[in-house]
């Protein structure tokens, strides 16, 4: 396995038999159906499924926005969530980066990457806004701290989006198709910027997308998830050498993953597209 | 292209869970139940602290001076018996649909010809913005003066009340049309009264009839203080003539309390019924708004 | 396909030469098009590609004629353009139905405009409506229709006028993946069929080798071309099959090299620190 440069000693991850359901007007829907899944620590592990699965579930209950009605989640080896705690309480060590995430747009960039600490009390302004600007820093964003984010490209603020997640220090970075509004060309850039920090920083990655490519790009192993209920289907190794040079997509071994990935997605969406999901595709 | 249709299509298992219950009763909701106790004890409180006189032996202050439900509702049921109560409703609905028909008539082509005409807009927008900061009712005296009848400066004033929200919104809509549908139909040669029928009119429409739904519900406003200022026009008798507005002032006068309250109820009425026909009447005007 | 004979004699040539567009007030403009000169072959599938910004619908929209540029020109036929005209028509990356119009008095706008024979259009019309599958949803207002049919009814009001050139800006880019594809499939099949120019804009590279015959690779703004590649894989093409053949990997590889830094250009906007995190990036693959 290709252990990043400065690893991590926390972060491990481990799903129990996970159970989710949700209430729809009069009906249960069963979102999550015992999902078992170790992640260790410092590892970057591509989430995939068709849309609607309940992966998001996942991730929520992971963060702690919503509790499991089964099974258990554990992080370094406590119980986030689990049997006499449904749980999870919402914490620092697990932070989420969103779709459509927002930077406040009339604080300026640094305003918006301390606001976390300050707000929960755990730095003083001066203490927050000196590791701001450390961190933007090594994120390639120095001389932007002053500006709004309207005044940087939206790559850029996505990037500060990043930080401010970092920010907390966290065991475990969720992100939760971030990249999904951004164009393909875009994509590719913000990858190698986000794989760039993970060498630096060497945190825990769970990252939920539909893009085929940007998860074997990524990730150390890429899960499939079924259709709704959701647990994983297959996972798969992906034993390309980091650092990752986008030329590889075009490479044999990646067309061979693509292809193996894909058919086992293909087979999942076409389930959940005739159970009448709007999305079931990937690219 | 099945596949699509099916996309729409929910999920058939909970699609089946809800056929085979009972749709549930009104009550059976949490927040309806909310609402009908709130109502009712709002009511009783109501009842209570007006009649507390009687059973408590003092008056506290504000609710002590109200008649009680009761009491109006006796009031109410005299009143359906008087044809002046029925009168004041038709003169105050006669007078909103004057206002109001002239307001969307005179106001309508006044605010297209603002928004598709730079010069006409140059001109007439100026002296529109200095006129609108006038509030309607403080027109009231000055239109007493310059129109013929006191019926008529009653309608002019409910007019403006309409027609500066009708301007508006329409305005407003004409920029909020899409430019790239105005491109679409250039490239394909529209000629600019093409546009303007096809592409403008239809635009504005659903703008048109917010500011219609808007407007009613001031014109009411503007009515029964109208009423109430100017004495009601056909003046008169107690209960008689005038509209709901000089109804209620009349009866503050007369000393006849419940009926202030039932003239005020009357007014909330009138005023729903005809913002709901509004309202309806603007939904099938804009039949591609009100699908999903 | 049938379609009106007023633009009988027109080839469907583009060319820009030395085009330059800014936009933003006084001292503050900033060149979105500088010294942009391309030349798009008539009856071919050009596509467009370069990382998103204001560069490419700027260009568009010089080309369809709603704006006019700042220095160059921008040629049809040989002939400048000076307004919009039914010979060159855009479909947009957002809808533009109309939205108070079914679909079909969407598709039959262009002739009722122009004052064509009803019966005519409306013949063709159906065609159309039968054409991209959508005869059964005719009566429907745009919103009542997904987003992949709403962008099929979009192709027929365009194609009913039988442009010389089709510009499509992006127009798949909001659809859900599987739908993506379907349209794709869709519109090449389409195009497959006629002699018009089709200009494409795309960031999406597989989709463009997909399309083109030739792929005009763009920088980020201010806009101008890098390079122009030549596809000439053959026809028909299958998006499955595509991604397994040697060749199209190949021209993938070296547009994709001058994509990716072009798109690292316009993520970095300017930002020295941001071009040297992304240097950093690319030292730490060179020297693992």
């Amino acid at each position: 396995m290709n252990a990043p440069a400065s690893a991590s000693p926390v972060g491990a991850l481990a799903i129990v038999e996970a159970v989710k359901l949700y209430d729809q007007g009069e009906a249960k829907i069963l979102a999550v159906d015992r999902c078992s899944l170790d992640i260790p620590a410092g590892e970057i592990c591509m989430i995939v499924g068709p849309s609607g699965c309940g992966k998001t579930s996942l991730l929520n209950a992971i963060a702690g926005f919503h509790g499991l009605d089964g099974g258990s989640i554990h992080l370094d080896g406590h119980m986030l969530c689990g049997p006499g705690r449904p749980q999870a309480n919402i914490g620092p060590d697990r932070i989420v980066v969103f779709q459509n995430g927002a930077l406040f747009p009339w604080k300026t960039n640094i305003e918006n990457v301390a606001f976390g600490p300050i707000v929960q009390k755990r730095l003083t302004r001066k203490a927050a806004r000196e590791k701001a600007r450390l961190l933007m820093a090594e994120a390639g964003l120095a001389g932007h701290e002053d500006e709004y984010p309207g005044e940087i490209s939206s790559g850029l603020r996505r990037r500060v989006e990043i930080v401010r997640a970092l920010m907390n220090d966290p065991a475990v970075l969720l992100l939760d198709e971030p990249y999904r509004a951004l164009d393909a060309l875009t994509k590719s850039v913000m990858h190698e910027a986000l794989l760039e920090t993970y060498y630096r920083t060497g945190t825990t990655i769970f990252f939920i997308t539909h893009d085929l490519e940007e998860a074997i790009f990524l990730g150390h192993r890429v899960v499939v998830m079924t259709a709704r209920p959701c647990r994983p289907k297959c996972i798969f190794d992906i034993d390309i050498p980091h650092p990752r040079d986008y030329g590889v997509l075009t490479s044999a071994r990646f067309r061979r993953l693509a292809a193996e990935i894909s058919a086992q997605l293909e087979e999942e969406a076409l389930k959940s597209f005739a159970r009448g999901e709007k999305e079931g595709g990937v690219q | 292209m099945t596949a699509e249709i099916a996309a729409t299509a929910t999920d058939p298992r909970t699609f089946r869970q809800s056929l085979s219950r009972r749709p549930p009763s009104l009550l059976a909701n949490p927040s309806t139940r909310r609402a009908c106790i709130a109502v009712l004890a709002a009511l009783m409180f109501w009842q209570l602290g007006a009649t507390s006189d009687a059973w408590l032996g003092l008056r506290p202050p504000i609710i002590g001076h109200i008649p009680s439900p009761v009491a109006v509702l006796e009031a109410w049921r005299l009143l359906l018996g008087d044809p002046g109560y029925w009168e004041s409703w038709y003169l105050s609905f006669t007078r909103v649909l004057m206002g109001f028909a002239a307001a969307t008539a005179i106001g309508v082509p006044f605010g297209l010809l603002l928004a598709v005409s730079r010069s006409f807009r140059g001109v007439a927008f100026p002296v529109f913005e200095l006129l609108r900061p006038i509030p309607p009712l403080a027109w009231v005296p000055a239109s007493i003066i310059f129109w013929p009848t006191q019926e008529l400066s009653i309608d002019f004033v409910i007019f403006l009340g309409a027609f500066y929200t009708i301007v508006l919104n329409v305005l407003g809509g004409a920029r909020e049309i899409d430019p790239r549908l105005l491109q679409v139909a250039r490239s394909m040669g529209a000629s600019r009264w093409n546009i303007f029928r096809r592409l403008i009119l239809p635009g504005v429409l659903p703008s048109i009839c917010v500011g219609m739904e808007v407007a009613i519900g001031i014109t009411w406003e503007v009515v029964v203080a109208a009423e109430m200022i100017s004495g009601g026009g056909s003046g008169g008798a107690a209960s008689s003539g005038g509209g709901l507005g000089f109804f209620i002032w009349n009866s503050y006068i007369g000393g006849s309390y419940p009926d202030i309250i039932v003239g005020m109820i009357s007014i909330g009425i009138a005023g729903y019924l005809s913002s709901a026909f509004v309202r309806r009447a603007g939904a099938r005007l804009t039949p591609w708004l009100a699908i999903r | 396909m049938p379609g009106s004979t007023a633009h009988a004699g027109q080839t469907g040539t583009i060319e820009l030469r030395g085009v330059c567009k800014a936009y933003g007030p006084g001292r503050f403009a900033r060149d979105v098009v500088r010294d942009c000169s391309l030349r798009i072959a008539a009856h071919r599938f050009t596509v467009l590609i370069g990382p998103s910004g204001a560069g490419k619908s700027t260009l568009v929209r010089l080309i369809a004629g709603f704006e006019k540029p700042d220095r160059g020109v921008v040629l049809v036929d040989g002939r400048p353009v000076t307004g919009p005209g039914s010979d060159r028509l855009v479909v947009f990356q957002e809808s533009a139905l109309f939205p108070w119009m079914t679909a079909e008095q969407n598709i039959l706008y262009g002739p009722a405009v122009r004052g064509e024979k009803r019966d005519r259009s409306r013949a063709l019309g159906a065609a159309l409506l039968e054409r991209v599958g959508l005869t059964n949803f005719r009566r429907l207002y745009p919103n009542q229709l997904s987003g992949g049919m709403q962008r099929r009814v979009e192709l027929a009001r365009a194609l009913i006028n039988d442009p010389s050139i089709m510009i499509l800006d992006e127009p798949f880019r909001g659809l859900d993946a599987m739908t993506r594809r379907l349209m794709l499939e869709y519109y090449a099949e389409l195009s497959s069929h006629s002699s018009r120019t089709n200009l494409f804009i795309t960031t999406d590279l597989d989709e463009a080798i997909f399309l083109a015959d030739t792929l005009v690779l763009m920088s980020h703004v201010p806009t101008r071309v890098r390079s122009v590649i030549e596809v000439d894989l053959p026809r028909p093409r299958h998006l499955t099959a595509l991604f397994r053949d040697e060749k199209a990997n190949a021209i993938k590889m070296q547009a994709f090299a001058l994509l990716h830094d072009e798109a690292m250009r316009a993520f970095a906007g300017g930002s020295r620190a941001a071009t040297d995190f992304v240097a950093a990036y690319r030292r730490r693959i060179a020297t693992a």
